[in-house]
């Protein structure tokens, strides 16, 4: 595999968001597409997720994650998409270049016509919901659990307290649960569940695992290892109520507090925010504030359905594939002018072909050295030349000026650059 | 790194914290067998791992304590260090911020304590100045004392580099090894009584820091010295979201140096410290009333703070003594102790090395080995010791350039495993093998920064396991985040049976 | 007359059902906003069915487990039957998704299949 210089979109992640902007970027007549995925495969967080309840609407059918992935990824794979996995993109700039890290490849450069960001999101923390007490091991996000669960296949942990009532807790307390760990408690401090009411049912309600709405943690405890937590009832203001405090022994904290828009790329880009989402302001393209660069899926908005994550990525990648096609055509207009015998340099440096077509341009140039005889100066296309007039003498010291006419825009259409030469006519 | 039991030494450090590496790092100028003992699983866990990574100028300390003559004279010393031990340093000066007319008179008073204890480069800036150079101070502010010669640094690579330039000099580092007892041969000490066996030494110092009273006890020296943990809570924020650049101290008080706001090497700002006084010397729990007072105590210096940004916290203990005062006379009695003590021999005792410690520490390791000189050991420079700590590849403050070379020699430096804070398994790696070698996930995590960004280790935590477990040659269930104890695994996914549930 | 009632999982709307009964017969579904509501409901008061999904291990897999599901959703009171069963299943790579790893499992005339691809470690 060869990585090239240029793509026309480039599309960073390969969730569900990346690999259908991928695919409907390439079915829009986008020629070159390269998908970034920093992991060792393609399909994102739905590799995790083995749970069903993915692609109802899309596929009408109802399908674990990784099997909604594999659908995408074989669609993908059939049309000529270029991946580079175990890759991350260290910088991406508003001009579109991008730095890229790969275990294969090296550092590389990239430049694009048209980016989509689909960077997913990431799982809030401890920190953000500052849980006071002991910093042990034992502690982890739901979906850090996950990975080890479903797909490194170890289990962090016997017996587990879930704090929180997202969608990946629950989950992830039937997940633990149906290989023979414990899940003692699930605690939410809202007064409500905060995901979906089919999880309460199948994940908690099936299973018994108790589930306390208006509680929250008091105190972690344990210094190396969580030994156990301390649960306690809050009023309406989230403030613990004296009296309902209650250890609950355990060897592991679960996380599922909520998840966050990842965006440390497109602040990179000069990508402005939205501080309600935290993710891009974008159009109904999902073009974001910089031109050519676009979002899609979780990076933009946490969505509760991952079909309308690929929904969004569809958009995405039309739109992307859309814009690089008009840069590509822009750039294709123009060719290059380069100096030859004797020519130090020229201005313009580009010619835009279309623009000789509304009137005169007028080259500017230097020449190397002096030649102090009757000279040529003339213009060259690939195969013939375009123009060519005399000049009785030329010196560094005083500009050249060559000028182009309308009527020679049928022979500049043809050519793919510009050749300047500056030569004495006894040498013709 | 396995010593066999009963080793001889010439000199053996107990503690592995700054001032314990930065003493093993003097000694290992010299001639001699040096062992430096830790009982953790890393060395620079205690103290050294949680405090506010600042050089103190040296106006705070009173004058005439040992605190103000090390912390002035080691100050100096931080920028020669810096380079020959490659640790990340910056003299970006420090400001005692007064707010309201009211503090004024104390933050004047400061700077003439500074004067007197010979503090270079002071000087007050005027309300106006200190709002130019920090945006966001409280506009409440009414002037400042701005010392130039305040610095940040990393204290764990501090440490970890102060080590390593000892091992690299030929001394022996030895992890998860306790202070047991002392072994005697009259009133003389010769060596110490380890969980893993017996080390003889010619000297033993006592660097046990939050531990160094019932070191010193163990060798029946002031018997009345007693260490009482001083408790720091700390809050890290994004640094993509909340951006000081500046060091900034509030008022002291009789509690300590109040809680800061300041910015890190790592551009990340810290709060904190609070700083009460607790029992327990393992209690490193952060508490809700702290959350609380640390917030209040940064919203007098920065309004706008906001702790929806703050991405972790940590708590420090310092090791407060009731050390009396190094110049006889004066009323002071927290005061540093470093001595040879006359009723034992071959035996260096320092107790109460709390804040200004990580700055002093350099000064510190210079005395000890005066004081032993002056108890008649005789030194004998090595002709072939090697100042240079050589400093190993960040990845994140790299430029394009250099990050296509480093890929290019080695592709596991491509391989980023830290998303937030761009760590690569070719720093991992470099880790895991260095000359002071960092085993558990924390001891990586110290060194690299890895897994301290916004996602807090959520996506980089099993890949770094996966590392350790290859690289150690051992099973994933062995590894752990900070020594015995602190595993992460239990068990494969589908061996129920092996699961131990009630 | 009897009411019993659910939260309908047959999509991510999560309809609160009304299943009136009348002994051991569903006379009346309420709540429901489409027919899959109902389907639910009458299976939910008779005899609950769920889908599952978990894992097997594949020894020389790119990953040391497999993720599997049942096509199809099983009696709820079988699910931890059918786990053991799962539990049990060793497979090779490399696998296609959907490929069948255990057919009728345990008689209930559903199979357990691949969820996706998994190569051989190289």
């Amino acid at each position: 595999m060869l990585i090239k210089k240029q793509y026309d979109v480039v599309v960073i992640g390969s969730g569900p968001g990346g690999l259908a902007a991928a695919i409907d970027a390439k079915k829009s007549g986008a020629d070159d597409i390269l998908v970034i995925e920093r992991d060792v495969e393609l399909g994102g967080i739905l590799l995790q997720c083995i749970h069903n309840g993915f692609g109802l609407q899309t596929f009408k059918e109802d399908l674990p994650g990784p099997e909604y992935a594999q659908r995408y990824i074989n669609e993908a794979r059939t049309l000529g998409i270029t991946f580079l996995m175990d890759t991350m993109v260290m910088d991406v700039t508003s001009q579109r270049r991008l730095y890229l890290s790969s275990r294969d490849f090296g550092y590389l450069e990239v430049d694009a016509h048209a980016i989509v960001l689909a960077m997913g999101c990431r799982e809030r923390t401890r920190a953000q919901v500052r849980l006071p007490g002991y910093r042990p091991n034992g502690v982890f996000t739901a979906g850090t659990a996950q990975r080890w669960v479903n797909v490194e296949g170890y289990m962090p942990g016997n017996k587990f307290v879930i704090l929180g009532s997202g969608d990946i807790g629950m989950i992830m307390a039937r997940r633990l649960t149906f290989e023979g760990a414990h899940v003692e408690r699930v605690l939410e401090i809202q007064s409500y569940l905060s995901g979906l009411s089919r999880n309460y049912v199948q994940c908690l309600e099936d299973w018994g695992i108790p589930l306390q709405l208006n509680h929250t943690i008091k105190k972690i405890m344990g210094k190396n290892r969580v030994e156990a937590i301390e649960a306690v009832a809050v009023d309406e203001k989230w403030n613990f109520i004296p009296g309902t405090e209650e250890v609950i022994p355990c060897d592991t904290l679960l996380l599922s507090v909520g998840l966050i828009p990842e965006n440390e790329l497109s602040k990179k880009a000069g990508v402005a925010l939205d501080p309600v989402t935290g993710g891009p302001f974008v159009d109904e393209h999902f073009q974001t504030s910089v031109p050519g660069i676009f979002a899609a899926g979780n990076v933009v908005h946490v969505y509760d359905l991952v079909d309308y994550v690929s929904m969004a990525g569809s958009e995405a990648g039309r739109s992307a594939a859309e814009f690089a096609l008009a840069e590509k055509a822009r750039a294709a207009r123009y060719i290059p002018l380069v100096p030859g015998k004797n020519v130090r340099y020229i201005v313009p440096h580009k010619l835009d072909k279309k623009a000789l077509e509304k009137g005169d341009i007028s080259l500017q140039m230097r020449v190397t050295r002096p030649i102090e005889e009757d000279v040529w100066l003339e213009v060259r296309g690939d195969e013939n030349s375009i123009v060519r007039r005399s000049e009785r003498y030329v010196r560094p010291g005083e500009m050249v000026t060559i000028v182009l006419k309308p009527k020679m825009a049928a022979e500049v259409e043809k050519t793919g650059k510009l050749t300047v030469d500056i030569y004495p006519k006894s040498e013709a | 790194m396995e010593a066999s039991v009963q080793e001889k030494y010439d000199y053996i450090v107990i503690g592995g914290g700054v001032v314990g590496a930065m003493i093993a790092r003097w000694l290992s100028r010299y001639e001699g067998r040096l062992l430096l003992i830790e009982k953790e699983a890393d060395i620079g866990m205690g103290c050294s791992s949680a405090n506010t990574a600042i050089v103190h100028a040296g106006y705070d300390p009173l004058p005439g304590s040992l605190k103000a003559l090390m912390n002035v004279r080691a100050n100096p010393m931080w920028d020669q260090l810096a380079g020959e031990l490659n640790f990340p340093f910056e003299r970006r000066g420090d400001y005692v911020v007064a707010i309201g007319e009211e503090e004024l008179p104390l933050v004047e008073k400061l700077l003439q304590q500074g004067i007197q204890n010979g503090v270079p480069g002071m000087m007050m800036i005027d309300a106006g100045e200190m709002r130019s150079r920090e945006r966001d101070i409280n506009p409440d502010v009414s002037g400042a004392l701005w010392a130039t010669t305040g610095g940040i640094c990393d204290p764990f690579q501090v440490t970890v580099a102060a080590a390593e330039n000892a091992v690299i000099n030929g001394a022996t580092v030895l992890l998860n090894t306790k202070f047991e007892d002392f072994i005697w041969e009259g009133n003389r000490v010769i060596g110490v009584k380890t969980n893993r066996g017996d080390f003889y030494a010619r000297w033993v110092i006592n660097s046990a820091g939050i531990y160094s009273d019932a070191v010193m006890h163990k060798a029946g020296v002031r018997p009345e010295f007693i260490i009482k943990p001083r408790k720091g809570e700390y809050f890290i924020f994004d640094r993509a979201e909340v951006q000081i650049h500046n060091v900034l101290f509030p008022v002291p008080s009789s509690r300590g140096k109040g809680i800061l706001v300041t910015g890190t090497l790592h551009e990340n700002t810290i709060v904190g410290p609070n700083g009460n006084v607790i029992d327990d010397k393992e209690d490193t729990s952060m508490t809700k009333e702290g959350m609380d007072e640390l917030l209040d105590g940064a919203k007098k210096l920065i309004p706008s703070l906001n702790l929806r940004h703050s991405i972790a916290n940590f708590v420090g203990l310092r090791p407060m003594g009731n050390g009396p005062c190094y110049t006889p006379g004066i009323n002071y009695n927290n005061d540093y102790v470093i001595e040879v003590p006359s009723s034992v021999q071959g035996f260096v005792n320092l107790g109460g090395i709390e804040s200004p410690g990580l700055t002093s520490a350099p000064a510190i390791a210079e005395m000890v080995v005066d004081l032993m000189k002056d108890a008649g050991e005789e030194f004998v420079a090595k002709k072939d010791w090697d100042p240079i700590r050589p400093g190993r590849p960040r990845y994140a403050h790299m430029t394009h350039q250099e990050r296509k070379l480093l890929c290019d020699m080695d592709p596991r430096y491509a391989r980023v495993i830290c998303r937030c804070e761009n760590v690569t398994e070719g720093e991992i790696v470099a880790e895991i093998h260095a000359p002071v070698p960092a085993h558990t996930y924390d001891a990586i995590k110290r060194r690299t920064w890895l897994g301290t960004g916004r996602c807090q280790a959520g996506f980089d935590m099993t890949r770094v396991v996966a590392i350790l477990a290859r690289e150690l040659g051992v099973s994933p269930f062995e590894i752990t985040k900070r020594g015995q104890g602190s595993e992460y695994l239990y068990r494969t996914t589908k061996d129920v049976e092996v699961a131990n549930v009630n | 007359m009897e009411e019993r009632n659910y939260i309908c999982t047959a999509c991510p709307m999560g309809c609160k059902l009304i299943v009136r009964m009348e002994g051991d017969e569903v006379v009346k579904i309420l709540g429901n906003r489409c027919r899959k509501g109902e389907t639910f409901g009458r299976q939910e008061a008779i005899a609950p069915q769920r889908m599952l999904a978990s894992t097997v291990r594949v020894p020389n897999g790119f990953h040391p487990l497999l993720p599997v599901y049942t096509k199809g959703s099983i009696p709820k009171r079988k699910i931890l039957e059918v786990l053991e069963k799962i539990r049990d299943v060793e497979v090779m790579a490399p696998i296609k998704a959907e490929d069948v790893i255990i057919a009728n499992v345990i008689g209930t005339g559903v199979d357990v299949i691949a969820s996706r691809d998994m190569p051989a470690k190289n």
